[in-house]
């Protein structure tokens, strides 16, 4: 099997402290940066940072706790998950990786997304009605800006652009650009209409129900003669020093942030049996690093998945068991997958 | 007599290639039936997604499968079936007299916000069901997550067999969606007029519910307590 690249995802959740009380805003940015510092220490190759626009969520603005991230560390690749590009402006989506793919030495990448959450739509002033139109005018838009070339462009979700060229250039010439997609097959299809590399965000069921999905995204890329990476997949997870122990720390701050976001859409609350359920057959991969590697492994072997980042921040789950978290999926969990795979 | 729910006889249409639309089309042909499948763009810009995700399904435009087929399956964005603007995306002639299931949630991403199907009064159903003049309304399939509606297919009499809740107005309707809900490899639980189908709507006590039969009378009948 090829290399599988493992990479670490946060939305910036705020985080318990060591005291019980609820970090700032500030102080889990922070934290975040201390967590992507230990995960390039320990070899991970990923670090991306969820855009989400509410109260229980620290980070806004990906790019610019990269930037804070790039400078501190030496070889981990810095990533959006995603980007909500519906609500965001191409052209500075593009100038502000490129800034961070300058100061990281060319670590920077964007996975460009939907957005699943309604908030940046109004904060924007973009119209929910909109919601298909302004993605498929932006990524549009985008894959142009990507050649590094001016660009002629015109729509109706921005103003037009006339030979407009873009600053500041990549060393490389190329921002790594993924797209993040939930479960839309016409979504797949696009993302292999501009031969982008595919990351499936699976937070529920079995992972094996994906595997249509890759195969969709590979005849996809065939059909339009694009090139067919190898996929990504993006699950939540959390690890400690036992099962039983991962989850008993784990739920009761899954379940409080489960059932207030799933409030907002009509979903029940979370019982204990389905969470062990998803922890035992579905998409959460919880437990010891052994369980949780085991549990990887044949997640991405099923999918042929090139590449798996682990959610690893649900909640309030306090920074110490985070950090603690990450220590393990660097030091235990990502050499025994491989080992598995090997 | 020719059987609305015979796989060997009938033709499933349904409107909506997402997915719930592609889930159903899975489970429809794999229970034996001819399927015909619509989204709002043309049959050959879904022929691959068919192709991969619901392989046998015809990819066709909505008027055509609406025509064709005995039962139709409503699986496309609700806003689109209750439009704001007056702009009818479905093809109402073909609808008529028909079965026709309704699938649909309020869903803000597609839809919009959109007040008017938020309404305490009135289930979205019976507003879809207005806008169908003459077809036979039956509200099913919308309550349970459609990877659970991908995984949870099993044969009659299998103790693991979850449920399929459904409300309509005309109850041989009814008994001919729960019939194919048979089919599908689900149980049905039949709770009466549409407006009874309220408690399978978004932040009601069905929703998201992957549950046995027995557990959903359950839950009515506390909802109702």
């Amino acid at each position: 099997m090829a290399d599988i690249e493992f990479g670490l995802d946060t939305f910036g959740d705020i985080p318990q402290t060591d005291t019980g009380e609820l970090a700032s805003h500030a102080q889990a940015i922070r934290h975040v940066v201390a967590e992507a510092v230990l995960a390039d220490q320990l070899g991970i190759e990923v670090f991306a940072v969820g855009e989400h626009h509410r109260p229980e969520y620290a980070i806004s603005s990906p790019e610019t706790v990269l930037a804070g991230i790039a400078t501190q560390t030496e070889r981990i690749r810095l990533s959006s998950g995603v980007t909500v590009l519906s609500s965001d402006d191409p052209v500075r989506v593009f100038q502000r990786f490129a800034t961070v793919d300058a100061l990281s030495n060319g670590r920077a990448e964007v996975i460009l997304g939907r957005g699943s959450f309604t908030e940046s739509f109004p904060l924007f002033g973009y119209d929910m009605n909109d919601y298909d139109t302004l993605f498929e005018e932006k990524i549009e838009l985008f894959s142009r800006l990507l050649t590094e070339q001016p660009v002629s462009w015109s729509g109706t979700t921005r103003a037009a652009l006339h030979d407009a060229d873009v600053f500041p250039k990549t060393e490389s010439g190329h921002l790594s650009t993924w797209v993040g997609v939930g479960g839309s097959p016409q979504s797949v299809v696009r993302t292999a209409q501009y031969g982008f590399p595919l990351m499936l965000a699976i937070i529920g069921g079995s992972p094996e129900r994906f595997a249509p999905y890759t195969d969709l995204y590979r005849r996809a890329a065939e059909q339009f003669g694009s090139a067919a990476h190898p996929i990504g997949m993006h699950s939540p997870g959390f690890i400690a020093r036992t099962d039983d122990e991962a989850k008993e720390i784990f739920f009761p701050h899954y379940k409080v942030m489960h059932d207030r976001i799933g409030a907002l859409r009509g979903w029940p609350p979370v019982t204990r049996a389905e969470f062990e359920n998803e922890v035992a057959h579905g998409s959460m991969y919880v437990g010891s690093p052994e369980t949780v590697a085991r549990r990887m492994a044949s997640a991405i072997a099923t999918l042929g998945a090139g590449r798996f980042d682990l959610i690893y921040s649900a909640g309030t789950t306090p920074m110490s068991d985070r950090m603690r978290a990450v220590e393990l999926y660097g030091t235990e969990v990502v050499p025994l997958v491989r080992d598995i795979l090997a | 007599m020719h059987s609305l729910t015979d796989p060997q006889q009938a033709t499933i249409g349904i409107l909506g290639a997402g997915k719930v639309g592609t889930v159903l089309a899975r489970l429809a042909i794999a229970a034996g039936y001819r399927v015909l499948i619509a989204s709002s763009r043309p049959p050959a810009a879904i022929e691959l997604t068919i192709d991969v995700l619901a392989h046998g399904a015809e990819a066709t435009t909505a008027t055509d499968a609406a025509g064709q087929a005995d039962l139709v399956i409503l699986a496309l964005p609700l806003g689109k079936a209750v439009p704001l603007d007056g702009h009818q995306a479905l093809p109402l002639d073909e609808l008529r007299g028909k079965i026709v299931i309704d699938a649909m949630n309020y869903w803000w991403e597609v839809d919009g916000v959109r007040p008017d199907l938020t309404g305490d009064d009135v289930t979205t159903s019976e507003l879809v069901a207005a806008a169908l003049p003459g077809s036979r309304l039956v509200k099913a399939f919308n309550h349970m997550g459609y990877h659970d509606l991908d995984e949870g297919s099993r044969l009659a009499g299998d103790s693991d067999r979850k449920a399929i809740a459904l409300s309509g107005d005309d109850v041989a309707a009814n008994d001919v969606v729960a019939d194919l809900i048979d089919s599908l490899g689900f149980d049905s639980v039949d709770l009466g007029p549409l407006g009874e189908g309220a408690v399978l709507q978004p932040g009601r006590q069905l929703f998201g519910a992957n549950l046995t039969a027995a557990e959903i009378r359950d839950v009515v009948e506390q909802a109702a307590a």
